[in-house]
């Protein structure tokens, strides 16, 4: 292998010859993997803070009457958990994997706009640290993560807090909608020949469903944050009662984008799954179309299903009715995608590296959230679970045993492809057990929690209510957490020291990433492969590997580096913090950055 | 398997032969811009659909007047449709010319489909100052909150295709975008046409729908 | 009292907010649809991960494995493992829908229609039928069904007492053009145990969400009648007091803060005086003071609507939407500084700065004391 890298030029594009500091680098690269690496550093580090916040609810809720935090506080932390854990660690963290492994799957050498994803990153990060900055201003947003009106009116928060919210979510979703544009892009036009659509590996499949739900959901939840905004800082009266508004059309607004981003949320986890159960079985997929088929009719039906969030809130038994059968069905297509994952399983011959056993815990803990999910969709009954810990217990199931489960597996997946080191196995197998240990205890009594009576969102609770053993255990159950992703990031900074090289393909599994050198060079395929199977390093070997590592292509031509969407990104931030100077000209110097940004940006040379 | 690697250069060769001009190899055909483009006005549907949505919701909401009944006008709105309409037909008109035909005449169309949007932005700044006149404000009523945000966003809409179209111009009267770059100008059609159609679609559901 | 007190203990459970042990025919229905649900949602789980677990030590990888056989798929199990989850989802599916069309019905006409109004951070409860408001403390008679038809002064909240039944949210009315639009919120029940209840706001409504607390109780129909009779007077001698009219502060008899206390309070011997002179001191400090502003009392002149009525407060067991029990102290200390207790609270205190709303109200110590006393004599 290292003779043919020897031969490999490093990069074919002039300005790369001379030497660039790493940060310099870092801020004006459009290389895609080197943007998904720092998303998912961004998001990890976020992971950090958002556990860090659960970690402070977690004291606080250890005891009934508990005065650890203040009231205003609580409040805070667990608007701030939600928001961070959803928009700037679960979203970010699969674009990240999208950023890096896509391309590598359909054997493209880039993302189809790789200046836009540039941008989509340095809006993501500028737009989530003024977010979090709102804390040094003591203004952190206090209204939930779903911000229902008309308690976020200017009525009832004068504060900052929500405008922190409402503004720095406006900027985090504008790049989340470049960047779903981009991935869909990408993966319409850029698949090498041969790489049909139903060739695609399963994890692409799922970045191009999630994308088209990016895009289509994000904007209505624009829609709905521009709304509020207004209402705040210009009196319009879209919630505002006594204008006739109706906090509900908020509620429903809010769950047209909310429900799709739960699969936003979750369908990378299918695709990460999809791909880390059949290396492991060395088995192909099974049921490779119907998991296709199943993922879409999700994508579809979860469009469908919003108002089974508002139950409670009086919509009338036929709306009740309604939602609750179509939430029912979309539970089928869910429980087909278990059965396919474990008849992969069937008949192989299984290694238990630490990634497979985040898969099948997922598997596992997964379904554990999905059953509590139909006995949500049971409408009647689920008046006694919402706004309980009962929900709190059920989507935590669904997105750290269904998501962070996943997300874990797949660090230890692809991380050989990203810095060619091994991850160390025996510190990886303690990890994931301490974790299913710690989040198992968090999460499971609160079930009973909920059902005997705990709403959520309570800084506090009455020791009449006798549940301070089942919240201590829960408490405990963080600290195995905690342990268990301090233990991940410990053998991340090791294994990049020490970790065994890991070769192109050291899981000897199909897709077309594992063709490429690891970490691949920055053009990824020396020849762009032709595929023939959905299985090309399983079935047809030797010609892609040698279209990826062998004789390169005499020009090969990669996009040049470049400082605008990180200049043009900053002006997108710049231009919602000072909105809330409330100067109606101040905001105006944001969009005059923006547009010289943009029109630098189109001129900007690329050849 | 050899067959398989010989056809795999030759494609390559054929895409991404190292000249400047070369359409880069897409797996679909059509160019890169084209489709981002279609998602991102995809996109843009939902943002308008939600808007819409908003106004029709809240169309018998108003607590006080002046109701859209009282002040919405037809006769005056169909001509900056129509306005808008024959914008667009410019705008397929420059395309044509700078595909086709000379690059003045293409300067000429782009001019002519940008001015007829600052006549629609005129009748927009009209309607919008009679509206004021007669009481209604973003803060007045819910007709005011609704009506003025959706139309807000859609004269934004139209003010940056505006100047997206007088740049073009300049573009193309300097040059530097012939018929081999018409790529940009078809972009900036779509975009238009877009806009165009989402006026479409509020002139029928605000102002023709009672 | 009596007769509350031995209800109370009647109606002990160890978890007084569980959902297990309903007492209304409402929550036994929704427990009796849960476990249904419970019962074939718990089969797959059983199922999904015996099998899981069964396929991974059946076939983990052994040495000397040879290559497992591909297998792409097989249309006759994706079939069976469609249908079956489909026949299981109808299983739960109409029952449910079922229960949502009967829990859903108009009220009967002889049901007792209580209107809820929530407010940050307490319950209001009017009884059109009996001419009664109170506040914080639901009072139901058992046997007859109960209609609760709810709306919000401010924001969202919602109304849960888990004993009773499931929550319903209780929402701000839009305002519209003929008035109010029926937007109300509806949840019906009959209650079956007398005894005392718990419950609380179910949606996060603002800083001191965690602290609005209600409790009910459910008493015979017969002593039920008699506790109306009690609160009537309350609203043949209200003067109704429009809230927007003047500001919260000014009260009609603004009180002299120099007062001299009465005598004997603030003496040593403040025990020697009997609870009636307190009561009677406290009466006249409560009524010259800003509390009518908001506050009403049955049979005083005291008739504010922004806070919670204190007709009968001396029955009451707890204070500020149950953030504490309503001991004497505890009274006191709300009166003096009612955001030590709620974050948040709109009530002012006695002191200048640290509590919202509006102006302290400047009550001595002693003040503070007569008034706690007279309100734990309401009853």
């Amino acid at each position: 292998m290292a003779t043919i890298a020897a031969h490999v030029p490093s990069t074919s594009h002039p300005g790369a010859k001379k030497k660039k500091s790493l940060v310099w680098d870092l801020m004006t690269t459009v290389d895609h993997k080197k943007i998904g690496i720092m998303y998912g550093v961004t998001a990890l580090f976020f992971m950090l803070v958002g556990g860090l916040e659960a970690t402070l609810i977690r004291i606080q809720l250890s005891k009934p009457e508990n005065t650890f935090l203040s009231a205003e506080t609580y409040n805070s932390l667990f608007t701030m958990h939600g928001t961070t854990m959803v928009f700037m660690v679960g979203m970010p963290i699969a674009v990240a994997l999208f950023n890096y492994i896509v391309p590598l799957q359909i054997g493209a050498r880039d993302v189809a706009f790789p200046r836009l994803n540039a941008l989509s990153y340095w809006i993501f990060l500028i737009g989530a640290l003024f977010m979090n900055s709102s804390w040094f201003f003591g203004a952190a947003p206090n209204g939930g993560w779903f911000g229902y009106a008309n308690l976020t009116e200017k009525l009832y928060t004068p504060g900052l807090n929500t405008d922190f919210w409402a503004l720095g979510l406006q900027a985090l979703g504008a790049a989340s909608i470049m960047g779903a544009v981009n991935f869909i892009t990408t993966i319409i036009n850029m698949r090498c020949p041969g790489m049909k659509l139903m060739r695609m590996p399963l994890f692409t499949w799922m970045a191009f469903i999630t994308s088209f739900l990016i895009a289509t959901a994000l904007p209505v939840f624009a829609v709905a944050l521009f709304m509020i905004t207004f209402d705040r800082w210009w009196g319009t009266n879209f919630f505002q009662t006594m204008a006739g508004g109706d906090p509900m059309v908020w509620q429903h607004i809010f769950w047209m984008f909310g429900h799709p981003e739960v699969y936003i949320l979750i369908l990378p986890a299918f695709g990460i799954v999809s791909e880390i159960i059949p290396t492991f079985s060395r088995k192909p997929l099974f049921g490779y179309a119907v998991m296709v088929y199943s993922a879409s009719l999700i994508g579809l039906i979860g469009w469908g299903v919003w108002a089974h969030h508002m139950f409670a809130t009086g919509m009338g038994p036929i709306a009740d009715a309604f939602f609750t059968i179509s939430t029912m069905i979309i539970a089928i297509p869910t429980g087909v995608k278990i059965f396919n994952w474990m008849a992969t399983m069937f008949g192989g011959s299984i290694r238990f590296t630490t990634a497979m056993l985040f898969a099948v815990g997922m598997v596992i803990e997964f379904t554990i959230g999905g059953v509590s999910g139909v006995m949500h969709a049971t409408s009647p009954h689920d008046l006694q679970q919402t706004d309980t810990y009962f929900v709190v217990a059920h989507f935590h199931y669904v997105l750290i045993g269904g998501l962070i489960f996943s997300i874990f597996g797949s660090l230890y997946y692809w991380f050989p492809k990203f810095t060619g080191k091994m991850m160390n196995e025996t510190i990886g197998k303690a990890q994931f057990w301490i974790f299913v240990i710690g989040f198992n205890l968090t999460f499971m009594p609160q079930h009973w929690i909920g059902l005997l009576g705990m709403p959520r969102r309570t800084f506090t609770y009455s020791a009449e209510l006798n549940l301070g053993g089942l919240n201590m255990m829960s408490t405990v159950g963080v600290l195995f957490q905690a342990v268990s992703v301090l233990l991940l990031i410990a053998n991340i900074i090791y294994s990049l020291k020490r970790g065994a090289a890991a070769g192109p393909n050291p899981w000897g599994a199909a897709t077309l990433e594992w063709a490429t050198e690891s970490p691949p060079v920055e053009h990824n395929f020396n020849r762009l492969p032709h595929v023939h199977t959905r299985e090309p390093l399983w079935l047809e070997a030797a010609e892609i590997e040698d279209a990826a590592r062998g004789t390169p292509d005499p020009y090969i031509h990669m996009p040049p580096s470049s400082y605008w969407p990180l200049l043009t990104a900053f002006g997108v931030v710049l231009t919602v913090a000072l909105f809330m100077t409330g100067i109606w000209w101040a905001p105006l110097v944001g969009m005059t950055w923006i547009t010289i940004g943009a029109i630098n940006w189109a001129y900007e040379p690329t050849h | 398997m050899a067959q398989a690697a010989a056809v795999t250069t030759t494609h390559d060769h054929g895409h991404d032969g190292g000249h400047d001009h070369a359409v880069p190899y897409t797996s679909t055909g059509i160019s890169m811009w084209k489709v981002g483009f279609w998602v991102f006005l995809g996109s843009e549907t939902l943002f308008f659909g939600t808007l819409i949505s908003a106004y029709m919701v809240y169309k018998h909401e108003s607590v006080v007047g002046p109701y859209s009944s009282e002040l919405l006008d037809i006769p005056i709105t169909s001509i900056s449709t129509f306005v808008l309409l024959m914008s667009s037909l410019a705008m397929v008109l420059a395309l044509d010319a700078l595909q086709h035909q000379t690059r003045k005449k293409a300067v000429i169309y782009t001019l002519l489909t940008a001015g007829l949007g600052c006549v629609f932005l005129g009748f927009q700044a009209f309607e919008f100052t009679h509206f004021f006149h007669e009481g209604l404000t973003l803060q007045k009523n819910l007709f005011g909150s609704t009506f003025f945000v959706l139309t807000g966003f859609h004269g934004a809409h139209v003010s940056i295709g505006v100047m997206w179209l007088l740049i073009l111009a300049v573009d193309i009267m300097r040059g530097r975008t012939g018929p081999k770059e018409s790529l940009r100008l078809e972009i900036a059609g779509l975009y238009w046409h877009f806009v165009d159609i989402v006026w479409i679609a509020i002139f029928t559901l605000i102002y023709l729908i009672k | 009292m009596l007769l509350i007190q031995a209800a109370r203990a009647a109606a002990q459970v160890e978890y007084p907010q569980t959902t297990f042990q309903p007492v209304t025919e409402y929550g036994v229905l929704l427990n009796w649809l849960f476990m249904n649900t419970f019962w074939w949602t718990m089969s797959i789980l059983v199922l999904v991960v015996g099998l899981t677990l069964a396929i991974a030590i059946r076939f983990r990888e052994r040495p000397g494995d040879a290559r497992p056989k591909a297998i792409h798929g097989h249309t006759g199990l994706e079939l069976a493992w469609t249908i079956l989850p489909a026949l299981i989802v109808i299983a739960i599916t109409i029952p449910t829908v079922k229960v949502v069309l009967q829990t859903q019905q108009k009220p009967p006409a002889d049901a007792l229609t209580i209107d809820v109004i929530g407010h940050q951070w307490w319950w209001e409860f009017r009884y059109p039928e009996y001419g009664v408001v109170t506040a914080n403390q639901l009072w139901v008679p058992t046997g007859r069904p109960i209609h609760l038809s709810m709306h919000s002064a401010d924001v969202i909240h919602s109304f849960w007492i888990p004993r009773f039944g499931g929550k319903r949210d209780v929402n701000p009315v839009p305002r519209s053009r003929e008035g109010e639009r029926d937007k109300r919120n509806h949840l019906q029940f009959t209650v079956k145990d007398t005894g005392s209840f718990m419950g609380q706001c179910a949606e996060f409504c603002g800083d001191s969400h965690a602290l609005m607390m209600v409790s009910a109780m459910a008493v015979t129909p017969e002593y039920f009648k008699q506790w109306a009779a009690k609160m009537k007077p309350a609203m043949a001698q209200a003067v109704p007091v429009d809230p927007n009219a003047t500001s919260v502060v000014q009260a009609s008899n603004p009180i002299n803060l120099a007062m001299p206390a009465p005598t004997g309070i603030g003496s040593p011997v403040r025990a020697e005086i009997p609870d009636s002179v307190w009561a009677a001191e406290g009466k006249k400090i409560f009524l010259g003071a800003q509390c009518i502003a908001c506050h009403t009392i049955a049979g005083t002149s005291a008739a504010g609507v922004l806070g919670p009525s204190l007709t009968n407060f001396g029955l009451r067991p707890t204070v500020g939407a149950g953030v504490a029990s309503s001991s004497l102290e505890n009274v006191e200390r709300w009166i003096h500084h009612p955001r030590s207790m709620k974050p948040g609270a709109l009530m002012p205190g006695t002191m200048k700065g640290i509590d919202g709303g509006a102006a302290p109200t400047g009550l001595s110590d002693a003040q503070v004391h007569a008034v706690a006393r007279y309100l734990k004599s309401l009853k």
